[in-house]
């Protein structure tokens, strides 16, 4: 069996509207490893939903084409599979939530797949352990904070059973416990659950741990690597007016003026111990 | 002008299974011309109060005194305490309703009563002061717009209205970093211009330490700080127990001094800790 998880080859994307043609995605290529933790960092505007979108065959590439798991997008016969092997998590946990008890939300994925009850049952608590919210199995999602709707979100897809997970900017409405509860149950998919995860975030904090980032504008990949290679080239990232962590950008400033440290510090403990 | 909270309590659905406190005895002055950052957890308080600030709540117990005027009283001219004490929601995009830009912002104004070019030459400032192109949007549809260029209508319809006091409810919530570094920076230049007071509610201690120059954090319904942004991240273990945090060049600073380095630890910015650091590695001949 391969190793790919996702692979994109020379990618366009054309949205068409009364209104006139915009190309979102211009020659994309991006091949996700089975297990990757990849983050998608860029701007508003900068095509991360249209691309998530084609991984999801929510939309078909108008040039190239979209491997899932080898399986390609195009393939009417393979959508349901496609769906299944990737599973979609959106910025409002609100649009989410599909019923009024925490654990009848987790189970509405597989119950539409047409599971069996006992299976069922299984899988929505194995996935509400996973997000860590077991003793919320009987509560109202509403009435729940952002952060535990998204891992409830979360589970949802979890109890679908995906071998890949994509979150499309999951933390941008929460606030910063929110976001670390979410990013804490997305490393966890990651390392425990070996789930290919990508995800989609203008947060660079998000962004520090993962294996690799790529960085999106205006419908094409700019930059990649690993996120000590991305965030070291502080002027480019300044220029895409993104952030980068403030250690790194001192270290960067320092060296400018002549003091002998490494580029590409990452962390304060790294800064502490290069100077 | 002036703001001075006495004693303000308050509390949601008094008297029934879901009473909550969410204000307990504040008392803050509020001075002209000062740029607050009001920090704290999600559920300290904070929207709950900015709220009492023009009238929008009315206090369980205690007095707000806006202008030498009790805003708390009977009969308060309301309508005069939202005209100087303007306060733009968190999402506010989502209360935008008007058909056109223009119309939107122009709202306020036309409730005031006042003339058509008063108004006009106010939509006009307003949405230059936002960064808006006020012949190619000011006849579009407000729904039409990206995500920042609608909030910003929303703000502009706040300015419009020529407020003494400006409060923003976490303004960049959900923005990506260049629009929460244009919506920062037209704040900035809009305080720099002089005569208005802001107040910042935000989650980022990076973007207060650069910009305001008092804190007042919250916690639990309380103010648990006030002071300077260099008085109050120097108590970081307390921030840190109420769930917050400072801004990471403040946070290594207090590192790497802690292992053994002769350097002030009273930073805010990259800037200052540059500076600091320049002058010490120089010194001991690390050049
Ligand atoms: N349904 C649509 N019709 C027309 N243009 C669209 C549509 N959806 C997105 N776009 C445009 O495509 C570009 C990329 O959008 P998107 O993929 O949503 O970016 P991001 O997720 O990075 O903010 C934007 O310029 C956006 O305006
Ligand atoms: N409309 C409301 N009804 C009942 N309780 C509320 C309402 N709004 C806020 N609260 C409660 O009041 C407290 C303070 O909330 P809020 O002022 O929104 O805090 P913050 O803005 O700091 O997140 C919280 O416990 C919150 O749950
Ligand atoms: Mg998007
Ligand atoms: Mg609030």
């Amino acid at each position: 069996m391969s190793d790919t998880m996702i692979n994109l080859e020379n990618v366009n994307y054309e949205y068409k509207s009364s209104e006139g043609e915009f190309m979102a995605l211009k020659g994309i290529n991006l091949e996700v490893k089975k297990g990757e933790f990849l983050v998608v960092l860029g701007h508003n505007g900068s095509g991360k939903s249209t691309l998530a979108k084609l991984i999801n065959a929510l939309l078909l590439p108008t040039n190239g084409k979209v491997y899932v798991n080898g399986m390609d997008t195009t393939d009417e016969e393979k959508i349901w599979d496609i769906r299944r092997t990737a599973g979609m998590v959106f910025q409002n946990p609100d649009n989410q939530i599909v019923a009024t008890i925490v654990e009848e939300d987790v189970a509405f994925g597989p119950e539409n797949q047409g599971i069996e009850p006992r299976e069922i049952r299984k899988r929505v608590d194995k996935a509400l352990e996973i997000v860590e919210m077991t003793k919320y199995k009987k509560h109202a999602p509403h009435l729940l904070s952002g952060g535990q709707k998204q891992r409830i979100a979360i589970a949802g897809i979890l109890a679908m059973n995906p071998e890949c997970i994509i979150l499309d900017e999951p933390t941008a409405m929460l606030d910063p416990t929110g976001r670390s509860e979410v990013m804490k149950t997305v490393r966890k998919l990651n390392k425990e659950q070996n789930k290919t995860i990508v995800h989609i975030t203008h947060y660079m904090e998000e962004a520090v741990e993962a294996d690799r980032i790529v960085v999106m504008e205006e419908g094409q990949i700019v930059m990649e690597g690993t996120p000590r290679q991305v965030f070291s080239q502080v002027d480019k990232m300044k220029e895409l007016g993104l952030d980068v962590p403030q250690v790194t950008e001192l270290a960067h400033e320092l060296k400018k003026e002549g003091i002998d440290i490494p580029e590409d510090i990452l962390t304060v403990e790294e800064l502490v111990r290069a100077l | 002008m002036m703001i001075k909270i006495e004693n303000l309590n308050f509390i949601y659905n008094p008297d029934s299974p879901f009473e909550t406190k969410a204000l307990n005895n504040i008392n803050l002055e509020i001075n002209e011309g000062d740029f607050i950052g009001l920090l704290g957890h999600t559920g300290s308080g904070k929207s709950t109060l900015i709220q009492h600030l023009n009238g929008l709540i009315k206090p369980t117990s205690g007095s707000i005194i806006v202008d030498g005027v009790d805003i708390t009283e009977k009969g308060a001219d309301l309508k005069s305490i939202r005209q100087k004490v303007g306060l733009v929601f968190q999402y506010p995009e989502y209360q935008l309703f008007e058909e056109t830009v223009y119309k939107d912002i122009a709202f306020g104004p036309k409730n005031l009563g006042l003339d058509d070019s008063e108004i006009d030459s106010r939509v006009k400032k307003a949405m230059e002061l936002v960064g808006l192109d006020f012949d190619s949007l000011k006849d579009r549809s407000p729904f039409e717009l990206s995500g920042g260029q609608k909030r910003r209508v929303a703000i502009a319809g706040v300015l419009a209205m020529e407020p003494k006091v400006l409060i923003l409810d976490e303004p960049t919530a959900g923005l990506d970093p260049r629009g929460r570094d244009e919506i920062l920076g037209e704040i900035k230049d809009l305080y720099n211009k002089g005569n208005i007071t802001i107040i910042l509610v935000s989650h980022s201690m990076e973007d207060v330490a650069r910009l305001v120059n008092k804190i007042v954090v919250m916690h639990k319904g309380e103010i648990a700080m006030e002071g300077t942004p260099r008085e109050v991240f120097r108590r970081a273990e307390e921030l840190e127990s109420m769930g917050l945090g400072i801004p990471q060049v403040t946070y290594f600073m207090r590192k790497y001094k802690e292992s053994g380095n002769d350097v002030s630890s009273d930073v805010l910015t990259i800037d200052e800790a540059k500076e600091e650091l320049l002058r010490y590695l120089r010194r001991n001949g690390n050049d």
